[in-house]
């Protein structure tokens, strides 16, 4: 039973071997990456701002964060909650912000990639009540075919492309911002490094 | 069971079908709106067919190497023959860690394994945790579209559902009071899960991951805070290459919502540090499905759900009319090649618009498919004998065409003069749930007849 009977049902099942297609799509040139992916992520309920260095994203975090007591990321001086000592992601149920720097932007969707170096924690940009991720303009693409073209020499054992805040519309199919994770995404566009 | 028993009872309130039609049209449109918004989109079609196509046509070398990668990444890689198998893994998975409770993002594989009830039956606490899959496991029903499980819903009946399980005020259907609620109860229960199981919406061979969609982050949620992990995959959901990632990722939510993306596109590839990650694949019938050359492409499938948003019998008759895990267009040509005797009359509910095969992402023949399952239920299976013995005097009237002539004329006058009660009866199962059009005066032969002599 198992792996030996279902390789056996499928080498006598498959039909004859097919050809793969090559993926040769184009890439944008000259578009206003900047200004389409601000488009896609407020279709996906973010926002984004930006910021000409990290001196003002700091600012702009700390205006934020309001009076919130447990804010971990980025931003040392900002941080009250050190997410390298925390052993159980349990733990991080207390987050209320957490700032990460994206790796990579995908213009057509909105999406920020992130992976498990730059997040410390898994859990931490889901379960945190309110997320905020820097990108700078130069590490966004067009499209998915060329941000996994980035992505295929990076090692991780965990990342994701987070395109908004945690969101359902299972209730007669009103959407709703803030399902499990996160109630906002706040995008900050910083300028080429 | 027969859909149109079945669907009779959905179709009694008309309000509620008027509603389901239009709440899954308006869907639809979205879908299109997304898929309008650039040039390749046929392209990405064509390219996520070919792609699946050839990974179908090398499955066995696929999964092979998928189980080499993913071993050499730290995941513990299973096999499972049918739905009994995969559960006895997953139970004595639960039995060594000593799982009492687990929350499990929305997964239509464990759905057709019957997970719930046996993991129930042993005693571990299953949460659903996507929150339509919540609602519909708080009511004691089944999701009902494999996107949006609770789409049959009203609010003011969440809200009822609400207040008796989680305790809520009433709040006159409040979508946000009532998703804040969930909110919270869902979160104890991520809190306190000995596991978390999530399904797969891809699997790469070329690296040994998985992907996993949701717009709510639940599957994450569960993931990254459970001390292990449960990845449950129909064998089908295999791709070749990463770069194909992009062709599947571009289509999945614009296909099936409308949206550009899922909010959260997760990719697995190595346990988390000091956890167990664990992935079954699952044959349950796929592999005989891939021996059937006519209904092989079903195998494609990535589970969207545009063509049950598109059809105009899906949206008028209920996900529940359809009595199988996957209901639809799409389920029409999976459920019969399960059990053909019990899905008997699904690839019948069908207009054969082909509606469903245009808006499908990887380019399924979908009403092809329908209409050559009723060649092969016809064939093996006994229809109803009212409309089996129509159809063979029919058959009969047809190879008589001095009779059939007659007949017709009979036919018409007889239509014209009948009483309702004798049209209407029970033998003549066309006109159950509808009028029958006016019989025509004459004749297609009598008017060409007339009208050739008449103009030479």
């Amino acid at each position: 039973m198992g792996k030996a009977d279902i390789l056996k049902a499928v080498k006598k099942n498959k039909p004859e071997e097919l050809p793969i297609p090559s993926l040769d799509f184009p890439t944008s040139n000259g578009q206003d990456l900047k200004s389409l992916y601000q488009e896609r992520l407020a279709a996906g309920g973010g926002e984004v701002v930006s910021a000409k260095d990290k001196v003002e994203a700091e600012w702009i975090v700390k205006e934020r964060m309001g009076d919130y007591q447990y804010v971990a990321g980025a931003f040392e001086n900002l941080n009250t909650m050190d997410l390298s000592a925390i052993r159980d992601p349990h733990e991080l149920e207390l987050l209320d912000m957490a700032v990460f720097e994206g790796l990579l932007g995908v213009a057509e969707n909105g999406a920020i990639w992130v992976n498990e170096e730059s997040l410390v924690h898994r859990a931490a940009p889901f379960i945190t009540q309110h997320l905020v991720l820097l990108i700078r303009e130069d590490q966004l693409v067009d499209k998915m075919h060329e941000a996994y073209k980035r992505l295929r020499s990076q090692e991780y054992g965990h990342g994701v492309f987070i395109a908004g805040p945690s969101k359902t519309a299972d209730i007669e199919q009103s959407l709703v911002i803030g399902a499990h994770g996160p109630k906002s995404l706040l995008v900050i566009m910083l300028p080429p490094a | 069971m027969s859909h149109p028993s079945e669907a009779q009872k959905f179709v009694k309130n008309e309000n509620r079908v008027n509603w389901h039609d239009q709440s899954l049209w308006h869907v639809r449109e979205k879908r299109d709106k997304a898929a309008n918004l650039f040039p390749e989109w046929e392209e990405l079609r064509e390219k996520a067919s070919q792609i699946k196509s050839h990974a179908l046509s090398k499955l066995d070398y696929y999964l092979e190497e998928f189980e080499k990668n993913a071993t050499a990444n730290g995941i513990k890689v299973h096999w499972a023959s049918d739905a009994i198998e995969h559960n006895e893994i997953v139970f004595n998975i639960f039995r060594e860690h000593r799982v009492k409770r687990i929350v499990k993002s929305k997964s239509m594989l464990t759905e057709e394994c019957h997970l719930n009830p046996f993991l129930e039956k042993h005693g571990v606490e299953v949460i659903d945790s996507d929150l339509g899959e919540r609602i519909v496991q708080l009511a004691k029903e089944t999701p009902s579209h494999i996107v949006l499980p609770a789409i049959h819903k009203k609010r003011m009946e969440i809200d009822e559902l609400f207040q008796k399980h989680l305790h809520t005020q009433p709040s006159n259907g409040d979508a946000n009071y009532l998703t804040a609620a969930a909110r919270e109860h869902l979160r104890q229960k991520f809190m306190q899960a000995d596991a978390a199981l999530t399904g797969v919406n891809f699997a790469i061979a070329e690296t040994g991951e998985f992907v996993v969609c949701t717009n709510e982050g639940n599957a994450d949620m569960g993931v990254h805070l459970a001390p292990l992990h449960i990845a449950s995959m129909g064998i089908e959901k295999m791709i070749p290459r990463y770069e194909d990632l992009g062709v599947f990722i571009r289509l999945l939510a614009r296909s099936a919502t409308g949206q550009h993306v899922t909010t959260y596109t997760s990719q697995f590839r190595k346990p988390r540090e000091g956890t167990e990650l664990h992935i079954i694949l699952v044959d349950n019938g796929r592999t005989v499905q891939l021996g059937r050359e006519k209904y092989r492409r079903s195998l494609h499938c990535i589970r969207c759900g545009a063509c049950m948003n598109t059809c105009p019998v899906y949206r008028r008759s209920g996900g529940h009319s359809y009595q199988s895990v996957v209901p639809g267009p799409i389920g029409s040509i999976l459920s019969p090649g399960i059990d053909m005797k019990k899905h008997a009359s699904l690839p019948f509910a069908s207009s054969l618009c082909g509606s469903c095969s245009d808006v499908c992402p990887v380019k399924i023949d979908i009403h092809k498919q329908l209409y050559t399952w009723r060649q092969d239920i016809t064939r093996e299976t006994n229809e109803e004998p009212a409309k089996q013995f129509s159809m063979k005097l029919m058959g009969w009237l047809f190879t008589h065409p001095n009779l059939y002539r007659k007949a017709g004329k009979f036919g018409r006058k007889a239509l014209q003069m009948m009483p309702r009660w004798m049209v209407y009866n029970p033998l003549n199962t066309w006109g159950k749930q509808r009028e029958l059009p006016e019989p025509p005066k004459q004749s297609f032969q009598e008017w060409y007849q007339q009208n050739r002599q008449k103009n030479g």
